[in-house]
């Protein structure tokens, strides 16, 4: 048993409003910058829709993720090494910019410059890759708040997986956001595709990145993630990913997206699993096992044995104290309302989803049921099944029994701590979803009231060693701050002007990277040495 | 080397020194320092279609090019005809694979070419110095096919194994041919004087892609862990990750 830490992160989808503060904060932060205007580390989709990139969830044609082959060993869909070094002189699967948006701007000079009149004077869309005008026709999403359907809706991968016919019209739709950023897959198959080892999972928090100064440009990563998180900056030509916030999360603060989430859906927390256990949960026989395989990797931070072992491998003490504490686990695993996405692409994400409650009761509601009663729901559920089925294809691949047990959990949180606040008896039991009083509570406390403490529990990186290396050079700043870098910017504010950072340098004293460095920035570039994946050493062209 | 002009001796001795010389510490320096820039700068985000053709059909077409330029350059006539292939027999085979070679390349080429000065999104991702690289290989390929198609398969043929191959090699050797390569004819003068010139802009423009060919990756495991270590501060005066100037204007 080789125990791993990973920060992993949880989104309750009730609470999104989809006003997409996360996407822009995150642009403010990451990828305001000529390359990378296409470039959503954080997006909110409208479901159903076709996504960002469109119909990325369709694996037929991108290839993205794994697969089994015949004998049930994991390949990456996109085929086997050798073909991919055959076929590196052009990528069949990579999606072109137009499957993104063509990025524009406006030229705003022209409203300036324009004569005085009567006219009003308007500006056109240029295109930021030619500099020429151009018609925009696609982009992030474009379908806002199902905006276009059923012309678009109705291509999502997810409806055309579904028995039933969806119908778009006014009366039955359904719709939610999803807001997406990488994964933090714990089998990515993004590192298993990059021919030159530049992209690599961090030992000590999972975190994915690419190394900027390793990548190459061969652009396999773009195509063998099933999520499309990693994108190709066209002017550096090297590919770039959500990177997880590290220099926040290193210092113990949550990722921008969360830290400004409007809704206060975001969850950040440690769980720690078995490495060991990946590959073969991984390569599950069935699609609709995977999910359960998962949870099956993750250890419980509460059992002394897990916790002892987990220290005696080297990780720190206040991290596997944090991993009790972390809401991510007991979301996932404690309370079981969260679910992964798509858990058939076998990446093991670590980005977990509480699926919606509210346009399933919406539906039961029009079709004149009491949405009060989470018997009730459910009893309209079987007749309806609609929008429960297209959750079960985002979250389950497909089965809907994990999905229809969460969405009864949560209703029977509704109906139980309204019972409360009213002082009256509800005449329902929440046994009989598998909760007991306490774990409402607990839920309640967690998605109802949902504290910034309770909500981010993220332990300041260790960093002795690298610190007291990095304590010799005056003259370190982030590596990413360069021009064209992801970190491009300028030395930004000093890290006492900012109070998180302040809070965590007196908390954790020299223990954090913050504590460590002077100027309270991280300089991340790491070693070298790959270790053996939890897949062993390679075997030519397959898995191995 | 009687009978050289100190013309032909800077054009034919010295200048080619200083190519290899360029292109040997040209690579050292950008591969310290410029890491970041190191990249194939792949333009298939920006057009695909004809990429999907053009690429692929270049670099398998360059690969038999190369591997015919080794073949025929780099391994002197008396071998050949030490393990028995009668001289009518190679210059076949050289027509023969050289022309496949050609027809791959020039097709590739045209391709390439075509979409980079006539897709607007492709044309702005390209910085002056992999014009000029790109103007070269063209020069380089565009001499290579005339002599290979016009002269050795159509023409009347001209045995550059007894002239500029020994030059070359005697590049190597330190005791060049001059007077070979200064009475070839220019058709041949002028591609290898291109090709120097390739070879000294190479480590500057994105040609360095090439010796990057991740083969390893056949053997590593599939997912890569990494634990963090500090990492050494920049090189003073080197100014860290520099972004090349490229795309349009916004
Ligand atoms: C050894 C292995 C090589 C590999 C793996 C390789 C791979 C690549 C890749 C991935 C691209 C980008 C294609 C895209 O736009 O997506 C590219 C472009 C290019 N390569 Fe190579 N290459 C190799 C060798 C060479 C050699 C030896 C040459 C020439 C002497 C060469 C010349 C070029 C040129 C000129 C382009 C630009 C094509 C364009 O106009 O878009 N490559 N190569
Ligand atoms: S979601 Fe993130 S970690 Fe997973 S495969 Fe995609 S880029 Fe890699
Ligand atoms: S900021 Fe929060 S509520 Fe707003 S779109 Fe993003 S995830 Fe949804």
């Amino acid at each position: 048993m080789r125990i791993m830490a990973q920060v992993c992160m949880v989104m309750n989808l009730d609470k999104c409003i989809g006003c997409h503060t996360c996407t822009v904060t995150c642009k403010q932060t990451w990828t305001n910058r000529p390359g990378t205007e296409y470039v959503y580390f954080n997006n909110v989709e409208t479901k159903p829709g076709l996504g960002y990139p469109a119909r990325y969830e369709d694996q037929e044609q991108w290839k993205g993720g794994w697969e089994l082959d015949r004998k049930g060993r994991l390949r990456l869909k996109g085929g086997s090494r050798l073909k991919r070094l055959a076929t590196i002189f052009y990528n069949p699967d990579l999606p072109t910019i137009d499957d993104y948006h063509d990025p524009f701007t406006y030229d705003y000079a022209s409203l300036i410059n324009a004569p005085a009149g009567t006219k009003s004077p308007s500006v056109s869309a240029r295109s930021a890759l030619t500099g020429r005008e151009m018609t925009p026709k696609w982009g992030t999403n474009w379908e806002d708040d199902l905006a276009g359907a059923p012309g678009r809706a109705l291509g999502d991968p997810n409806i055309e997986a579904m028995a039933e016919k969806v119908k778009m019209d006014f009366e039955s739709v359904f719709m939610f956001y999803l807001p997406r950023i990488c994964e933090h897959c714990l089998n990515p198959s993004c590192v298993a595709s990059c021919p030159s080892g530049a992209m690599y999972k961090r030992e000590e928090d999972g975190i994915v990145l690419v190394d900027q100064d390793r990548c190459r440009g061969w652009r396999f990563c773009v195509s063998g993630c099933p999520y499309k998180k990693v994108y190709f900056n066209h002017r550096t030509g090297k590919a770039e990913k959500c990177t997880l916030c590290f220099p926040r999360i290193e210092a113990g603060l949550p990722t921008i997206c969360s830290e400004t989430c409007v809704g206060r859906l975001r969850y950040l927390g440690l769980v720690l699993y078995d490495a060991d256990a990946v590959t073969a949960a991984a390569a599950t026989a069935d699609a609709q096992d995977l999910y359960e395989a998962q949870l099956q990797v993750f250890l419980d931070p509460n059992d002394p044995a897990v916790a002892a072992e987990a220290e005696r491998q080297g990780i720190p003490h206040d991290w596997v104290a944090a991993a009790r504490r972390s809401p991510a686990y007991a979301l996932i695993v404690r309370h079981r309302v969260a679910l992964p996405l798509h858990p058939e692409f076998r990446t093991m994400p670590m980005v977990w989803y509480v699926p919606p409650l509210s346009p399933v009761a919406d539906v039961t509601a029009a079709a004149g049921y009491n949405e009060d009663n989470p018997d009730n729901i459910f009893a309209a559920i079987d007749t309806l099944r609609i929008p429960v089925e297209y959750l079960a294809n985002l979250f389950t691949a497909g089965r809907v029994a994990p999905v229809r047990d969460a969405l009864r959990r949560l209703a029977m949180v509704r109906t139980v701590m309204r019972a409360h606040q009213l002082g009256t008896h509800p005449d329902v039991d929440p046994a009989d979803v598998g909760l007991s009083d306490d774990d409402a509570e607990d839920l309640f406390r967690l998605l109802a009231i949902a504290r910034y403490e309770d909500r981010y529990v993220v332990p300041p990186a260790h960093a002795e060693n690298a610190g007291r290396l990095l304590a010799q050079h005056s003259m370190s700043g982030c590596s990413l701050d360069e021009e064209g870098g992801p970190g491009m910017g300028g030395a930004g504010p000093e890290p006492e002007a900012v109070p998180g950072f302040h809070l965590q340098r007196q908390e954790s004293a020299d223990d954090s990277v913050a504590g460590r460095d002077q100027r309270g920035r991280l300089h991340l570039v790491v070693s070298e040495r790959p270790s053996p994946g939890p897949l062993g050493p390679a075997t030519l062209g397959g898995a191995g | 080397m009687n009978g050289i002009t100190g013309f032909e001796l800077f054009w034919w001795v010295i200048l080619p020194y200083l190519a290899l010389a360029t292109f040997v510490i040209g690579h050292i320096w950008r591969y310290r320092y410029d890491q970041f820039g190191w990249t194939s700068r792949s333009t298939q985000l920006q057009e695909k279609r004809w990429l999907k053709w053009g690429s692929p059909i270049f670099h398998y077409g360059t690969f038999a090019a190369i591997g015919g330029h080794v073949i025929g350059i780099l391994i002197p006539e008396s071998w050949t005809h030490a393990i028995g292939i009668p001289e009518v027999a190679y210059r076949w085979f050289s027509a023969g694979a050289g022309t496949l070679a050609a027809v791959l390349v020039i097709v590739g080429v045209a391709i390439l070419a075509g979409r980079r000065l006539f897709v607007t999104r492709v044309r702005a991702t390209t910085s002056p110095v992999d014009w000029l690289a790109l103007i070269l290989l063209a020069i380089v390929i565009a001499m290579g096919i005339a002599e290979t198609v016009g002269v050795n398969l159509l023409g009347s043929g001209y045995d550059y194994r007894q002239s500029v191959a020994l030059w070359f090699r005697g590049l190597f050797v330190g005791n060049p041919d001059v007077a070979a390569i200064a009475h070839a004819p220019l058709l041949y003068q002028v591609h290898a004087t291109a090709a120097w010139a390739v070879i000294a802009v190479w480590p500057f423009s994105r040609l360095v892609h090439a010796w990057s060919y991740p083969v390893w990756y056949l053997w590593r495991p599939f997912v890569v862990y990494r634990s963090r270590v500090a990492a050494p501060p920049n090189e003073p005066g080197t100014s860290g990750r520099r972004w090349r100037k490229i795309g349009a204007r916004y």
